[in-house]
């Protein structure tokens, strides 16, 4: 019998044969980088988004003011704000308080990154831990917590949101919480429907007749291979994010200074002056489509690239 | 069907029932607690001790409960800090605006974005393919109250085409019976207040439809395209059938479904945007009066809000649920 078994098609079976495959860009997350690489989609989103994390990052050397600083407070009358390039040393121009508008759009990029990735950060930590707890657990756990899921959900995420902020009283640190919370029935949907559907799966099967414990197989195999679905939606969120903190704060549940340097209170303030200082709209305003624009163009690639149907071709 | 549409009602019980217990757990959290809410912040303490008495907020938790939910159950949300009017009578006034201004935005959303993605997904890969997921990505970004000022900015401002807020021109002495300002044009005869009524929506309607539309392009063109290659269309061509019939009753309808669902969770997005869009028009609906009632921490107002809309949205998801088996015999449900 051990002699009549004939070696692996080609003959020699050796590791480092060219010809055999020894898992080389065939592993999900390596694969998926390689095909986000050669998506253009990826990169317009990748550098959007490099950019926006440089200038909030080196806003203190970038920015020619500090972001509440009101540098050109003489030279706004009630009837006049200079516009861009209208005044020595403010290439933007002037907003209602005598802030620098590119200051504060720069340090508007830094609040904005800061509530994003704080709130995103939350709601993934709490949603994956109700949706492991509701996955891995099941029976009356999942039961208990889906209702609760349920419930949250039954109120619209923005709506949540502004509830949660009227609680806290007005502050960033009520936006980035109240963002935070309304994403956790997302993520723990989410995270527990994909685990759910991997529970079937032969590795799974693997597993239990190893007899690893349900700890182990829970944590070490099923929300690994559960992940893919739940990291797509967090990058998608931190668009959401920035887009809702901006809602927030032009609803005025910020908090703070009047001329705090956030792009919605910006545009708050921009409302009155739309008719003779349309630019104190435009920007803030551009800067959040734009940001939103570079995470949604990679959650978007993301989840294209991660998806086994598109995968396989 | 009836049994159905019971059944999904009874289901609703549980999720309302929670949603009071988080709502009123809610207020009770609030800084200075429900009677600094009801009062407002600049209550005196023996006002507050006043309407604990008055309203049992010094009893045990459960028998508060008790009382607040038997109110709930009468319809009685409370009287609004800031107008002194009760809650239902403020909603009943002001909602018709908002429902006009949602019917628009989703007349524009589906009237545009239906055909945008099913000529998308039959030219794949052409010039309107390619410019309608641009368009769509960029309509997915654009925060609505950002896009409402730059429609505001070059219709209103700039070109002075389209009325920059309001509901309608005050000069205008129209007679009001449904508060849907439109159709009271229309039903009383006036037909200039009823096209000025209309003019005024057209802007909010379009900053608050782009959103939705984006979507809905975007899941007519992906849905379209799955059902295009399907066996039974291949079979459908086969048989000789006309390409009219094909693209009706076989492609176009079976790549509904998920539309259909996609346009009943847009109302959550909906809700959301028309409380910015309102507030960048002036738009005196729900969204605007709920706006001021976050300013004014006027919780009796965010309270029934929040209940008003969460039964809202769960009906309109039953609706979408029942419209399924319209569109798909397969899924008649049982």
């Amino acid at each position: 019998m051990s002699t009549i078994l004939p070696p692996a098609a080609g003959g020699s079976a050796a590791p480092n044969d060219p010809a055999i495959d020894t898992g080389r860009g065939t592993g999900l997350w390596k694969d998926a980088f390689l095909r986000l690489r050669r998506n253009p989609q990826a990169i317009v989103g990748a550098v959007i988004i490099g950019l926006f994390l440089l200038v909030a990052v080196l806003a203190p050397i970038l920015a020619p003011y500090g972001g509440d600083e009101l540098p050109g407070r003489t030279s706004i009358t009630p009837t006049t704000i200079p516009g861009p390039g209208e005044i020595d040393g403010f290439p933007l121009g002037l907003d209602r308080f005598g802030g620098d508008v590119l200051s504060k759009l720069i340090w508007g990029a830094q609040a904005s990154l800061l509530i994003g990735v704080v709130s995103t950060a939350l709601g993934l930590a709490g949603g994956m831990l109700l949706g492991v707890l509701a996955g891995g657990l099941g029976g009356w756990v999942d039961n208990v917590i889906m209702r609760f899921v349920d419930i949250l959900l039954s109120v619209p995420n923005l709506l949540l949101a502004v509830s949660i902020a009227a609680v806290l009283g007005q502050s960033s640190y009520a936006i980035m919480i109240a963002i935070g919370v309304s994403q956790i029935p997302i993520f723990a949907r989410l995270l527990r429907s994909s685990m759910l559907s991997q529970r079937g799966a032969d590795y799974i099967l693997a597993a239990q007749t190893l007899g690893l414990s349900r700890r182990t197989i829970t944590m070490s195999h099923l929300l690994p291979n559960s992940m893919g679905p739940v990291i797509v939606q967090a990058t998608l969120t931190l668009a959401t994010a920035v887009i809702d903190a901006a809602a927030l704060s032009f609803l005025g549940l910020g908090g703070g200074l009047p001329q705090a340097a956030e792009w919605g209170r910006m545009l708050t303030y921009a409302q009155a002056e739309l008719a003779v200082a349309p630019q104190l709209a435009f920007l803030p305003g551009a800067c959040i489509a734009i940001t939103a624009l570079g995470f949604t163009l990679l959650g978007e690639s993301l989840r294209e690239a991660l998806d086994p149907k598109t995968r396989r071709k | 069907m009836l049994r159905v549409i019971g059944k999904r009602l009874a289901l609703l019980v549980p999720t309302l029932f929670g949603l009071s217990i988080l709502l009123f757990l809610w207020v009770r959290s609030l800084p200075g607690g429900p009677a600094t809410a009801l009062l407002g912040e600049k209550a005196t303490p023996e006002a507050i001790a006043r309407v604990n008495e008055l309203y049992g907020f010094d009893r045990p938790l459960l028998t508060q409960y008790l009382t607040y939910m038997g109110r709930l159950l009468r319809g009685d949300f409370g009287v609004s800090i800031n107008t002194g009017r009760p809650v239902l009578e403020e909603f009943a006034t002001r909602f018709p605006a908002t429902l006009e201004l949602t019917v628009i935005a989703l007349i524009f959303a589906i009237g545009v974005g239906v055909p945008l993605g099913y000529l998308a997904a039959r030219y794949y890969g052409r010039f309107l393919d390619h410019s309608s997921v641009v368009l769509s990505l960029i309509g997915i970004t654009v925060p609505v109250f950002f896009l409402a000022f730059i429609l505001k900015y070059l219709f209103a401002i700039q070109w002075s085409l389209l009325p920059p807020d309001g509901r309608q021109d005050p000069r205008i002495d129209a007679t009001h019976y449904t508060q849907f300002y439109v159709l009271d044009g229309l039903l009383t005869g006036e037909y200039d207040a009823a096209w000025d009524a209309f003019l005024h929506l057209i802007l909010p309607g379009l900053a608050l439809g782009t959103i939705p539309l984006a979507i809905i392009v975007r899941i007519t063109r992906a849905s379209v395209l799955e059902v295009q290659n399907a066996d039974y269309v291949r079979t459908a061509r086969a048989k000789g059938l006309m390409e009219r019939t094909i693209r009706g009753s076989f492609i176009l309808r079976n790549a509904m479904l998920p539309v259909v669902t996609t346009i009943g969770l847009q109302l959550g997005l909906l809700i959301s945007g028309a409380v910015l869009t309102e507030t960048v028009f002036a738009f005196n609906g729900i969204g605007r009066f709920l706006r001021d009632a976050i300013f004014g921490l006027d919780y009796p107002v965010l309270q029934g809000f929040i209940i008003f809309i969460a039964i809202l949205y769960a009906l309109i998801n039953l609706i979408v649920d029942l419209s399924y088996s319209v569109i798909d015999p397969r899924v008649r449900v049982q």
